[in-house]
């Protein structure tokens, strides 16, 4: 497809996006497609690194629960002290008028999001210098560490989680609400990375994924782009976890703020689903693994973990190039890959710049 | 001639084994030398030690009056001193266009470089160094499906694109198809002429390193056997008898 | 960190946190040798190393449910675990063998998952332990408690490495796994059948750590998804240790063990679980700060 025809696909599926709230057949499910753009935003800020770079986290959830506790705890602190709020919170929830609400959002994901870059930031320059399965362990380490330690913290609720405010009536219903509020989220990070792995970020991350050593080599800052990269991940992944605290109410440190084995391993599920290290990829993995997930839940009522981790192996084992990485093994030509004989260029000076 | 590149005793060993002893050698600017010697014999751990893959035991390494000893590879890399690999090392899983673009010149990649898109003329230079190797018309092919000569051929093209002052090319003949040997002889012998940059050449095959080489280095053994000029190489005794094995 | 205090009026409370550990931390590595030996064997790191420990632990508290004394659990536990763990290599692990290693991490991660799940809603999701009926020795003045069953764990430890050690010297079996861990292609061209090596590899492993489970489920308690913690600790003290090397993987358990008693004592028990998982992280931080001086990283 060529770039004007590809532009009008992609106004036309945001349009579209944007409409499904209209269709009053859609609307009692619109807090499920919200949910949808949730896992979309997961599979995309995890391909980041375990697609495009190679460096596969199992850690990401961390950026995750810090945007939502921030969000969270910044939301209750511009309001109220923090015995006011465990009273109110013990029965109502607490009450606020819409610009309250919209501010406390604002200024909470925004801070989530500053502290999830600067957290990426100090601790990207350690442990991204391991590689391999040294890395993929460690963040899994990290992850797990982080849900503990936020058990543990009683300033943000500790094991008993933390409450957020409810959504004021004059904002509308909780479903067009977290719908748009996601469906923004995730088209800004879908454009933001479509562009970021058209150029020189993306071309460095694929080099570092295919032959880091190479990529040193041939004196590529290795060290910042890679910081770059999870800072990247982090951010977006922050405020997704900032709104989802918001849409969900009750924060639970391990079962929703730093949940590794359920959101943290979906994210690397649904990206090998749809094909790592490509732009659509996990965008397809995600919206597939959330329809098995919903079938999942309907008919298969207290073993639907259980056949999500039997599809985690089924995946990974016997399809791991993922949809769109099997198209392209079948097709590449479809995918550009092809050879032009006969082509020429007229040989023009090659003196570098030394 | 000044030297561009010495080598001054240096050392490394692995458990017990020394790898090179007590190497010293100096790569004049602008020259294109020649480093041979049996299989074995620590060529590839001096080209190793010279761009900071291990650290060395003792002795120093001088590029441009800089010491390297210290440095981290891409810090050596961005001095303008590259080296290929003998097992031939490219971005299997993106195209030829894409291996070259990133193989621009990183010493100056601020944060607003690092995010930009690639400007026609890096482009530009990317295709017309492809031209140059002859992968033209396949450059928008994966580079991990074409042929380990072609593999060869575009590693030695990222490695102009990325404007090194010197390149240490691991055995760049080896296992390129003989009738393409020539033209790469002459690719090099232009890189060298019309870039200028100074080649330090690993080579088995004695017909291309006779031809290309205007001084050789013979190792065996971890030690410098002898140098001098291909003539003097090739009819010198210790040379021929580390080759036959003679000891 | 008031509990710091306590140690340092009261030395002898060491003494107890000392034993206590060093006993846990035999357990710890019956699990870590597993682990050891798939890495070196196979090159695949086990996720689910955990899951099949706590799996063991399961099948020590059916027969001790059923009437049989839990120290039967042992070679029952690692007999019914050689069977799961020659099952799930001819599954799936047969497939992963020779691919990218973060493949077998992912595809080891979802039988993690997968057995966490069968677990719960099997047993349930209670903490529970098994009651050995042994006493307690008291030492010092009855300062420090030992607890009998933890004593004859360790020694149960100490039997099966002995028997390990000897199972790779004398045995062909032992023999052919030490020489496809060296070089699987030459082994394959001595007419070593890889494949039965690698089984057995798998199996021995899982039968090492249904014994691990045997113990932990006497001295300790178990829960269908605590198993993530024990494959940690076995990555922990094999990046300690190394590959192949037995005395130093029980010593790294041992100290590993020691730690965390006293990081649960100083801490609280609460971030026990927190303090391995950070610990990780800062082990392979500064094994990569120090290969870095080296011109190296961990990969």
């Amino acid at each position: 497809m060529n770039g004007p025809g590809k532009m009008a696909l992609y106004v036309a599926l945001v349009i579209a996006a944007f409409l499904i709230p209209l269709v009053p057949v859609l609307q009692p499910y619109l807090i499920q497609f919200a949910f949808l753009w949730v896992m979309i935003l997961f599979a995309m800020t995890w391909d980041v690194l375990g697609g495009q770079m190679g460096y596969n986290s199992f850690g990401n959830i961390v950026f995750f629960g810090v945007g939502m506790y921030a969000t969270a705890v910044v939301q209750r602190d511009l309001y109220f002290t923090v015995e006011e709020y465990a009273n109110v919170a013990g029965g109502d929830q607490a009450v606020l008028t819409p610009v309250e609400y919209l501010t406390g959002l604002g200024l909470g994901m925004g801070s989530g999001a500053l502290l999830a870059v600067v957290i990426a930031a100090v601790l990207g320059s350690g442990i991204l210098g391991l590689r391999g399965h040294y890395f993929a362990i460690c963040t899994l380490g990290l992850g797990i560490a982080a849900g503990e330690l936020a058990s543990g913290w009683d300033y943000i609720g500790a094991g008993s989680g933390l409450v957020t405010p409810l959504l004021p009536d004059a904002l509308g219903e909780r479903g067009p609400f977290f719908y748009y509020l996601f469906l923004v989220l995730a088209v800004i990070a879908f454009a933001v990375l479509k562009r970021l792995y058209a150029g020189q970020f993306g071309l460095a991350i694929n080099a570092i994924r295919d032959d880091e050593d190479k990529a040193d080599a041939l004196g590529l800052h290795a060290t910042r782009y890679k910081t770059v990269a999870w800072c990247v991940s982090g951010f977006f992944l922050a405020l997704t976890g900032g709104a989802f605290g918001n849409l969900v109410i009750f924060i639970d440190p391990t079962d929703v703020a730093f949940a590794g084995p359920t959101f943290g391993v979906w994210m690397v599920l649904m990206a090998i689903l749809g094909g790592k290290g490509t732009l659509w990829g996990p965008v397809i993995g995600a919206t597939v693994f959330h329809i098995t997930q919903e079938i999942f839940w309907t008919y298969l009522f207290g073993w639907q973990r259980v056949a999500l981790g039997l599809m985690i192996v089924v995946v990974v084992v016997f399809f791991p190039l993922g949809i769109v990485g099997w198209l392209r093994e079948r097709w590449p030509q479809r995918f550009g890959e092809v050879v032009d004989e006969g082509a020429r260029r007229v040989q023009v000076s090659l003196d570098g710049e030394r | 001639m000044s030297a561009i590149l010495e080598v001054e005793n240096v050392t490394k060993t692995f458990g017990g084994v020394i790898a090179n002893n007590s190497i010293s050698l100096s790569v004049p600017k602008g020259s294109i030398i020649g480093l041979i010697g049996p299989n074995g014999s620590g060529k590839t751990t001096l080209f190793n030690s010279i761009v900071g893959h291990h650290p060395i035991d003792s002795g120093a390494v001088r590029f441009q009056g800089t010491e390297l000893s210290r440095l981290r590879t891409p810090q050596i890399a961005r001095l303008g001193l590259l080296r290929t690999y003998q097992q031939t090392r490219i971005f299997g899983k993106m195209n030829c266009v894409q291996n070259m673009q990133i193989s621009l010149p990183h010493v100056d990649d601020s944060f607003a470089t690092m995010l930009r898109k690639f400007p026609p003329e890096i482009t530009e230079r990317a295709e017309s160094l492809l031209e140059f190797v002859g992968l033209y018309a396949k450059r928008q092919l994966r580079a991990e499906d074409l042929s380990f000569g072609q593999q060869k051929l575009l590693e030695f093209a990222m490695a102009l694109m990325n404007e090194p002052i010197t390149l240490l090319l691991d055995e760049p003949t080896a296992g390129i198809n003989p009738t393409l040997i020539n033209g790469l002889i002459d690719r090099l012998k232009r890189a060298n002429a019309e870039f200028g940059i100074t080649l330090f050449v690993i080579e088995h095959n004695m017909r291309v390193i006779m031809n290309l080489a205007q001084h050789i280095y013979c190792l065996a053994h971890g030690e410098l056997l002898a140098d001098g000029t291909p003539d003097e190489i090739q009819n010198d005794r210790r040379v021929i008898d580390a080759y036959l094995g003679a000891h | 960190m008031g509990n710091l205090e306590i140690l340092l009026q009261a030395p002898i409370f060491s003494v107890q946190l000392l034993i206590d550990g060093l006993l846990v931390g035999s357990i710890f590595a019956l699990a870590a040798y597993g682990m050891a030996l798939l890495w070196g064997v196979m090159n695949i790191i086990n996720i689910s190393q955990g899951d099949y420990v706590i799996l063991g632990g399961y099948v020590t508290l059916t027969l001790y449910n059923a009437g049989i004394h839990p120290l039967f659990g042992v070679p029952v536990a690692a007999l019914v675990l050689f069977i799961v763990g020659w099952a799930i290599y001819r599954a799936v692990i047969f497939r992963v063998v020779d691919r990218d290693l973060f493949i077998s991490i992912l595809a080891t991660f979802g039988i993690s998952i997968l057995l966490q799940q069968l677990m719960d809603q099997i047993f349930g999701a209670d903490i529970q332990s098994a009651e050995s009926g042994l006493g307690q020795i008291f030492l010092f003045d009855s300062q420090v408690t030992v607890s009998q069953i933890k004593l004859v764990a360790f020694a149960v430890v100490v039997v099966v490495g002995v028997a390990l050690v000897l199972f790779f010297k004398k045995s062909r079996m032992g023999q052919a796994i030490r020489a496809t861990a060296q070089n699987a292609r030459a082994a394959r061209l001595m007419g070593i059948n890889t494949d039965r090596v690698y089984a057995m590899t798998f199996a021995l492993n899982a039968a090492l750590c249904g014994a691990a489970g045997a113990l932990v489920v006497m001295t300790w308690v178990i829960q269908p998804f605590i198993g993530l913690a024990y494959t940690i600790r076995s990555f922990m003290i094999v990046v300690v240790a190394g590959l192949g090397n037995i005395a130093a993987v029980v010593a790294a358990a041992l100290g590993l063990g020691a730690a965390e008693q006293f990081a649960a004592f100083l801490l609280g028990a609460e971030f026990q679980i927190g303090f391995v998982f950070g610990l990780l992280v800062v082990i392979l931080l500064v094994r990569n700060m120090f290969l870095k001086r080296q011109r190296q990283v961990l990969k």
